[in-house]
């Protein structure tokens, strides 16, 4: 699904290096459009309220809700209180996965072996945008993983596999409260999420239309 | 070892990985022992038995070594459960990495439940049902409103709140979950579908506590549990005395990963006598 919005009326437009951390408050109502300028890369993302960060995004609520284990089009992004935060106003790419969770040295080191521990991951991203608004591991929670293409079969089985996205696909989201917003573009290169060549993204927001 | 050094390198290691992974998650499970999950547990081996009734909760800690023993009453419907470290709250259990690491998303006999920091929480020792939800969550006040037309019904959320607040947590600390006898499968769209009939009354799972845990657990039907009235049965609750892991032990030997989580988690524990 696409968006009728025009870059030229951006209120915000920004390139997020790859491998970087961001996070920007998102007022009520405002759009924010994330690109994935060259394809196969996962964004991964979480939501905060802005005046009370306690209430985050919850992946479990949001599936529940929607009945099916892929954010797209039409998701409606649920609270850990079970309110909407935002909703997938437009999508290019199809499919998002919520369920494989950020990357961290940790499990890294489980998945891809000990030497692995000392590549930069999205926890370590995640950690430092936390800290700057006084949260810690504790609010680290399962987040939303754009363009990051994490089929599950019936059988259970759950593989993180190429990612469908091309470049210049995007995914648009409406915040339907005050926001806070957090995004590590993601470095891994031991699994297929970034094309195993992390690239920059594009974000855009729109004022309240 | 070392590190690939171009992307192709990378790819092959990873797709070298995903075969042996789905080599091994396409075995048969080996069948239960009766010897060392015995049903039921002699009484000499039980450190403490709770029944928590329908809708309310319970905490309990749990060493290292010793099994907590979850059995269903009345069948499916569900109970949801959080861990987190005893002896350092602020890792808990994280369901991306669960799911992810054991490149599957059904907890059955044989494989982990892994905390944030790379280690393991529990092992799952024994299952008779193979009806476990690691996905969609538990109850709340909304889905109660939704599923019953009644807000007032006691529901996951809550019980977990009540849980860790009486152990000095809050909010914050009450990440994604996961849900025993709550039969949770996806169809190849990816929509969430209840399994009718895996999970009879009786069913049990033992969990072993790979490092010393606090446990919470909320005996509310799980939102997709499609009984059309609100009457969550009885759940048991029993700690136990289990033998320890031998050096062919299944969850300890399940795949390379499940290796280097327990070398992760022993290494918490090398100081010990």
């Amino acid at each position: 699904m696409k968006s009728t919005l025009d870059p030229k009326t951006a209120i915000h437009d920004e390139i997020i290096p790859a491998n970087a951390p961001w996070s920007r408050r998102l007022a009520r109502g405002e759009t924010m459009r994330i690109i994935d300028l060259e394809g196969q890369q996962a964004v991964d993302t979480l939501f905060y309220r802005a005046d009370d960060p306690s209430e985050r995004y919850s992946s479990q609520e949001t599936l529940r809700a929607q009945g099916s284990a892929y954010i797209n089009a039409g998701t409606r992004i649920l609270s850990n209180a079970g309110n909407v935060m935002a909703i997938v106003t437009a999508d290019t790419c199809g499919r998002h996965d919520t369920s494989a969770g950020a990357c961290s040295c940790e499990a890294n080191t489980v998945r891809f072996g000990h030497h692995t521990r000392y590549m930069h991951a999205c926890r370590e991203n995640f950690l430092l945008e936390l800290s700057k608004y006084g949260m810690t591991k504790r609010d680290l929670v399962n987040n939303i993983n754009f363009f990051m293409n994490v089929p599950i079969a019936p059988s259970g089985e759950m593989v993180i596999v190429d990612g469908i996205s091309t470049p210049g696909d995007y995914v648009e989201l409406r915040a339907e409260m005050d926001l806070l917003c957090l995004i590590s573009n993601c470095p891994q290169v031991n699994n297929p999420c970034n094309g195993f060549n992390p690239t920059s993204i594009r974000v855009l927001i729109w004022r309240a239309g | 070892m070392q590190l690939p050094t171009s992307p192709d390198g990378f790819r092959q290691r990873y797709l070298d990985l995903q075969r042996a992974a789905q080599e091994r998650n396409a075995r048969k499970i080996p069948p239960s022992d009766e010897e060392r999950n015995p049903n039921p547990l002699p009484e000499a081996l039980i450190l403490h038995e709770e029944v928590i009734p329908g809708g309310w909760y319970w905490t309990t800690t749990l060493k290292r070594g010793t099994t907590l023993r979850l059995i269903t009453e009345g069948g499916a419907g569900g109970v949801s459960a959080l861990f987190w470290n005893a002896d350092d709250t602020s890792e808990r259990y994280f369901a991306g990495d669960t799911v992810k690491v054991q490149w599957h998303t059904c907890l059955t006999r044989g494989r982990l439940i892994l905390s944030d920091m790379g280690r393991v929480l529990a092992s799952v020792t024994e299952d008779r049902s193979g009806g476990h939800d690691t996905l969609s969550g538990g109850s709340s006040a909304a889905t109660n409103l939704q599923r019953y037309g009644r807000a007032d019904l006691r529901n996951t959320r809550d019980n977990f709140l009540l849980a860790a607040g009486k152990h000095g947590l809050g909010s914050r600390d009450i990440p994604p979950c996961l849900t025993f006898f709550a039969p949770v499968r996806t169809d190849e769209e990816g929509r969430l579908l209840w399994r009718d009939g895996v999970v009879q009354p009786g069913d049990f799972i033992d969990l072993r506590a790979e490092m010393n845990l606090l446990v919470a657990l909320s005996n509310c039907p799980h939102p997709l549990d499609p009984r059309p009235q609100w009457a969550p049965s009885p759940a048991r609750a029993v700690t136990w005395r289990s033998p320890a892991p031998t050096a062919l032990d299944l969850c300890r030997n399940a795949s390379d990963e499940a290796i280097r989580a327990f070398e992760n988690t022993d290494a918490l524990f090398r100081g010990d006598a």
